[in-house]
């Protein structure tokens, strides 16, 4: 260890010496053909201690991956760094050659990627993987070989047998998550990227693996840049955050400062979008989409969209405003005032259905599934009350997008008894009434693959209507118009096509669609996970209005718990193709029966109290 | 939720309707770079040529009208060819017969192929084993092999040639098509028209194939060039139109033994055909890097085709 | 630490676990060879002896006097019931009877013996430096993407894989042979029986024309496959690790653009067997190809028979050892998840 390394080991964090500085930090889209660079990232600054985690939050489009990158030196094809410093240990890795640059990567600033399973070698044995890193480690081959195995008892691999032989395709998204830490953690480099790591990781994974990274930051006095969407888990991890914004830092400061008070409006938006656990409250999304690189707004980015909008706030960009002494900053010309508003709680939310159990709408009673030879379903019991939200929870894998399948008719293999408004549900599709096959909807999740890329919106939602129902061609337009309005969307999208839309505004159309043949139950897969959280935020107030409105009832499916306290009345946890726990939402994330439920419950992080602390 | 309308709307003003036929926007994108021009434009002199060549020839292609090998002159052009007759009437003659045959033989295997790739992308099951069994069995032999195999007891007659060559397409076409169908079936919104009960037909129709037509245009293109390849081949071989008829392939066998009297009778054919063949391959390349759209790698778009094929297994 | 696996949807635990996927492609890749084998001899038999309706007279044709025409009926056997005749063709094929050749009177097998030598060494030599040059180069050309080197060679490569074999062929006879240089001979003739290694001069032009041939589809799969391995995440996490440019080149890209290549090695194995019919005739060259093509125009069916099926079993065993070869090199495939 060098002397300073020593001497920040002593004296713990904040000693001054500041690990990772980055100044006025610029990226451009490439200039081409006389036109100029169109920036995606722009006067970004910021500075990490060694030992702290800065959390760097963004929803898509903000260029948080394009900064991770960056932080490495590397751009993708296409950009170019265009300006700034990025200052390791007082070195600017913008200005170091190649080499020096190669050397640097891996040994003094490392990276763990977002999807693990694609960024492993598949041809590459783990062990040839993890030992190249190793390669310019001081010390001979025992010193090598000792380090290896100190690193895999460190992430928590050193268990599974025959780990080096094996290729990464044979191990779970867990495991392969820890060889990403291992590899970024085996020299112990002195600053680290992590971009997402804990993205598609389940709930209880996803808290190992964080209380992994926050002990090894904290072993090795690494300073750790931490880029997620997710703000519980900054929440959990994070000493300091940045909020980033079209490439724009919007706000950054102490953790538990930038989230009790928020000093700009969109990290005001976005907690406000932010489910809760402990209390059902009215999610709140943000009207409009991030500008794209290219096409942003004069002035502040965010002011179309602000809340807390002035004239002024057009004529360039806010400077960075300090809002308190402990380097809590925000880009906003109002940035104290907001900072001084009162907590951005949202208010609870009116749950419509009453405690005594309405009449069932749909009734499962001992359904199985088979999937070829083996059963993935075992014997689920449960019902949905009529117009009320049943939420189906559990981790991938436990049978819960299989149910819905079943439900809805795409899965013909299973047996037991369904019935629906009292009359028995046939297995497949074909064997259905056409009124029975009106009535229940379906909407997936991924909001790309749901909608024919070559027709038009008008021509999408009309599509169940024509197969249903016998009305003119003027008949059929007026509900077309009525259930885009119902989800929110223009009349003048009819004849859009779907690649001109957004996630959130294709994920509307899907809901257009199933709403258009006015159905009493509605499926929902998953439909939020692959939007951002403020986007998720209007999909969800949407859906708790239209069942206000119509008295729809809702299957919910998700893994995201917190989602379940805001929409739903009654939970079902699924694991395995088994049903732990059912039950009304208070009285099971209140009191869990069950200890999976339990587990599941503590772990999922939570916005409030950070890992690691008492 | 109004301003998110209004932004939409905003930034996508103008492009709502340009877009109902996705052939020929592609074409049309296609043409307009550099290869798809180029392609395009050969191609375009080619079938210039054999279409009005019988028309303006000056001579009969099957009178004697000069020497054996006579060297160009003003009354000839390009001399004459191992007969005597002359070189250049027969070049002009020689195209149409080739190109018509190559499209019949194109269409045939293209649309087979297709309706047997799609249904066994879309049914899966035991259908979709027993049509890829089917299309290894038929890939088990070379075209040009399977072509003279019926050729040879059936004699050369040209709805044999087309059919041969024909079914000799299906297989690879079958591949090609059912891994994009397999593609375009796994998307939700061709689960969202089975939900409500959609018979397969009208799924097929309206929801799988119109996501289909670039991978069906870059298929057309390279199995045209590949039936102009075997048809004048075959026709090369003496198994094509049978002398005295005029055919491309067949006057560059003909004339073989004089190429060092007047390289003219071989010349002429040879690089009508590579032209050909070269222009419509640049512009089937063209075509499907026009097809991949923004964001994607248009690097051998051709390849991805095959290798997706062959990944499907 | 333990792990919490997920499970996936479709409970694998409870699936016996296929421990040997190279046996069973093996044995899967045999059993439906042989039963392709044996479909592809039912069609060679239908379309050669069956569909011609009286197979004697289309042999014959103008020649076909009753006399004639009844001896080959007989020597034939075409006046027993189809399916005998087949049944008595393939066990006379099993045991090496080939029958005799309708024009010469010579059997197959003598006939055809030394041409498979002939054909054999041309598709190999050509199958080799053909697949050599075209690696070397897509590698060169992926690893300077963009330059003018790759452009250009794409562009050469696009030009060339449109020609046909027979247009190669004339282009290298006239620059070489005929009109520009006098360096190489036209035709390959070989003194009957000799070795094609006797005069190699001989060989030089068959092989060039198939090697153009097959480059320019193997240059360009190799230079997507490794294009596509280095535009990859594992490329740019091995980058981000401080690799090499060496290092991620060779041990991180190119295994990942070897199974690709191996397909279209394959292919263009295949694609000789037909290739080299053009070939051989046009140079003239004594193997199976001409055979084929003499014995198609002079409807010699035994020997067209045998050819066909010869070149079949090719098929199969090429199929066969590209599958399993690829299956090697891809560890997702060779060692499933335990």
């Amino acid at each position: 260890m060098t002397s300073d390394e020593v001497s920040s080991a002593v004296s713990g964090n904040g000693d001054g010496r500041v690990r990772l500085q980055v100044d006025e930090l610029q990226v451009l889209r490439a200039p081409a053909r006389g036109r100029s660079g169109i920036d995606v990232l722009d006067e970004v600054s910021f500075h990490v201690q060694p030992g702290q985690v800065l959390g760097l939050v963004g929803e898509s489009g903000s260029g948080k991956t394009t900064m991770a990158l960056a932080l490495l030196g590397h751009v993708r094809r296409g950009l170019v760094i265009g300006g700034g410093k990025i200052l390791v240990d007082g070195q600017d890795i913008l200005s170091m050659t190649k080499r020096d640059l190669q050397r640097l990567r891996g040994r003094r600033v490392a990276y763990v990627p977002q999807d693990p399973s694609s960024a492993l070698n598949p041809t590459l044995k783990i062990g040839t993987q993890l030992r190249e890193v190793l390669a310019s480690y001081e010390g001979d081959q025992q010193a090598r070989d000792e380090r290896l195995r100190e690193m895999l008892v460190e992430v928590g691999l050193s268990t599974v047998p025959g780990i080096l032989e094996k290729y990464p395709h044979q191990l779970s998204g867990g495991q392969q998550q820890r060889v990403g830490l291992a590899m970024a953690f085996a020299c112990r480099p002195q600053l680290i990227v992590l971009d997402e790591p804990t993205t598609g990781l389940d709930v209880t994974t996803q808290r190992r693996v964080l209380e992994t990274i926050r002990d090894l930051c904290r072993t090795y006095q690494v300073a750790a840049v931490y880029i997620s969407h997710d703000l519980a888990v900054v929440a959990e991890i994070a000493d300091h955050v940045a909020v980033m914004y079209a490439g724009r830092l919007a706000e950054v400061g102490p953790a538990r400062e930038v989230f009790d008070t928020p000093a700009h409006p969109y990290s005001r938006g976005l907690l406000r979008a932010v489910p809760s656990l402990d209390r059902s409250h009215v999610l709140t999304g943000l009207a409009g989409h991030p500008p794209r690189p290219g096409s942003r707004p004069p002035g502040c980015f965010f002011q179309p969209r602000c809340e807390f909008a002035l004239p002024a706030c057009e004529e360039g960009q806010p400077p960075l405003v300090q809002v308190s002494d402990s380097g809590h900053s925000a880009r906003c010309i109002r940035a104290v005032e907001v900072a001084g508003l009162s907590q951005p709680a949202g208010a609870a939310a009116a749950r419509p259905a009453s405690a005594e159990a309405e009449a069932a709408l749909l009734e499962v009673r001992a359904l199985s599934a088979t999937y070829g030879p083996a059963t993935v379903l075992h014997e689920l019991t449960l019902s949905v009350p009529d117009r009320q939200c049943v939420a189906v929870v559990g981790m991938s894998g436990s049978g819960k997008t299989t149910l819905a399948r079943c439900l809805v008719g795409l899965h013909p293999t299973w047996s037991g008894d369904v019935s629906f408004a009292g009359k028995p549900l046939a297995r497949g599709i074909r064997r259905r009434s056409d009124e029975q096959l009106r009535r229940i909807q379906y909407v997936s999740q991924n909001p790309y693959m749901s909608l024919n890329p070559r027709r038009t919106v008008g021509q999408i939602v009309e599509q169940p209507l024509a197969h249903f129902e016998r009305l003119s061609a003027s008949g059929r337009q007026e509900r077309v118009v009525e259930a885009l309005t119902s989800a929110a969307l223009r009349e003048s999208f009819v004849d859009l096509y779907p690649d001109q839309l957004s996630g959130g505004e294709r994920q509307r159309v899907a809901i257009a669609r199933a709403l258009v043949v006015r159905p009493d139950l509605m499926v929902c897969d998953e439909i939020t996970s692959a939007l951002d959280v403020s986007v998720q935020a209007a999909i969800i107030e949407l859906l708790r209005g239209l069942q206000a409105e119509r008295g729809l009832s809702l299957i919910f499916i998700t893994h995201n718990l917190p989602l379940v306290r805001s929409i739903a009345d009654q939970v079902v946890v699924m694991n395995g193709g088994r049903i732990c726990e059912t039950g009304t939402v208070g009285q099971v994330l209140q009191n869990p029966k069950d200890s999976y439920t339990a587990q599941l419950l503590a772990d999922v992080p939570k916005l409030t109290t950070p890992v690691g602390e008492a | 939720m109004a301003s998110n309308a209004a932004l939409a709307v905003l930034q996508t003003a103008g492009r709502g309707r340009a877009r109902r036929r996705e052939w020929a926007t592609v074409l049309s994108r296609a043409v307009r770079t550099p290869r798809g021009a180029t392609g395009l434009s050969i191609v375009g002199v080619v079938v210039l040529i054999a279409a009005i060549g019988p028309a303006v020839a000056p001579y009969s292609s099957t009178e004697f009208v000069t020497a054996p090998f006579a060297n160009p002159s003003a009354a000839f052009w390009l001399g004459g060819d191992t007969l005597g007759r002359d070189v250049l009437s027969r070049t002009l003659d020689g195209g149409w017969e080739l190109l018509l045959m190559a499209a019949a033989a194109t269409l045939l295997g293209v649309v087979a192929g297709a309706i047997c790739g799609v249904s066994a992308a879309y049914f899966g099951g035991r259908w979709d084993t027993l049509i890829m069994r089917i299309v290894d069995i038929v890939l088990a032999f070379p075209q040009l092999v399977f072509a003279l195999l019926l050729v040879s007891v059936l004699g050369p007659k040209i709805w044999l040639i087309i059919l041969a060559v024909g079914i000799s397409h299906a297989p690879q076409v079958a591949r090609v098509t059912r891994a994009a169908a397999l593609d375009v079936c796994e998307r939700d919104f061709v689960r969202a028209a089975q939900i409500l009960g959609m018979p397969a037909r009208q799924v097929l129709r309206k929801e799988v194939l119109p996501n289909l037509t670039s991978v069906l245009m870059v298929e057309l293109g390279l199995r045209l060039t590949y039936s102009i390849l075997v048809i004048a081949g075959l026709s090369f071989l003496g198994f094509g139109l049978q002398p005295p008829a005029a055919s491309w392939g067949l006057m560059i066998n003909e004339n073989r033994i004089g190429l060092v009297a007047n390289p003219w009778g071989v010349l002429a054919p040879v690089l009508l055909i590579a032209a050909l063949t070269i222009g419509m391959n640049t512009l089937t390349d063209a075509i499907a890097r026009a097809s991949l759209g923004v964001g994607r790698q248009a690097d051998d778009a051709l390849l991805a085709g095959i290798s997706a094929a062959g990944a499907a297994q | 630490m333990t792990d919490v696996t997920a499970p996936a949807e479709v409970v694998r635990a409870e699936r016996p676990r296929k421990a040997h996927p190279f046996r069973d492609v093996l044995i899967k890749r045999l059993g439906f060879g042989v039963l392709t084998l044996f479909i592809v001899s039912i069609l060679v038999f239908v379309a050669t002896q069956i569909l011609p309706g009286n197979a004697a007279s289309a042999v014959l044709q103008n020649t076909a006097t009753p006399a004639r025409l009844h001896a080959l009926e007989l020597q034939m056997h075409l006046n027993r019931p189809a399916v005998a005749q087949y049944w008595s063709w393939l066990i006379g094929l099993l045991h090496g009877k080939l029958g005799t050749s309708l024009v010469s009177g010579a059997s197959v097998t003598s006939l055809i013996g030394g041409r498979i030598v002939n054909t054999a060494v041309l598709m190999l030599l050509a199958g080799v430096i053909g697949t050599v040059i075209g690696v070397a180069l897509g590698m060169l050309a992926a690893a300077r993407r963009d330059s003018w080197l790759d452009h250009g060679l794409s562009v050469v490569a696009l030009a060339v894989t449109a020609l046909p074999e027979f247009v190669v062929a004339m282009a290298l006879v006239v620059v070489f042979a005929a009109l520009l240089w006098h360096i190489l001979p036209a035709v390959s003739v070989f003194p009957p029986g000799a070795s094609p290694w006797s005069s190699p001069s001989l060989l030089v032009l068959p092989v060039a024309t198939l090697v153009i041939v097959i480059v320019p589809y193997t240059f360009r799969m190799m230079r997507a496959a490794m294009i596509d391995a280095l535009e990859s995440d594992y490329v740019e996490m091995a980058r981000l690790k401080g690799m090499s440019r060496w290092r991620v080149l060779a041990v991180h890209a190119l295994p990942n653009a070897i199974a690709p290549t191996i397909q279209v090695i394959g292919l263009n194995f295949l694609y000789l067997a037909g290739g080299v019919v053009v070939v051989e005739y046009v140079f003239n060259y004594p193997g199976l190809g001409q055979a084929l093509v003499n014995a198609v125009s002079d409807r010699d069916i035994p020997v067209i028979q045998f050819i066909v099926l010869l070149l079949a079993a090719f098929y199969v065993a090429v199929n066969i050892a590209t599958d399993l070869i690829s299956l090697a090199a891809t560890p997702r495939r060779r060692l499933p998840r335990s």
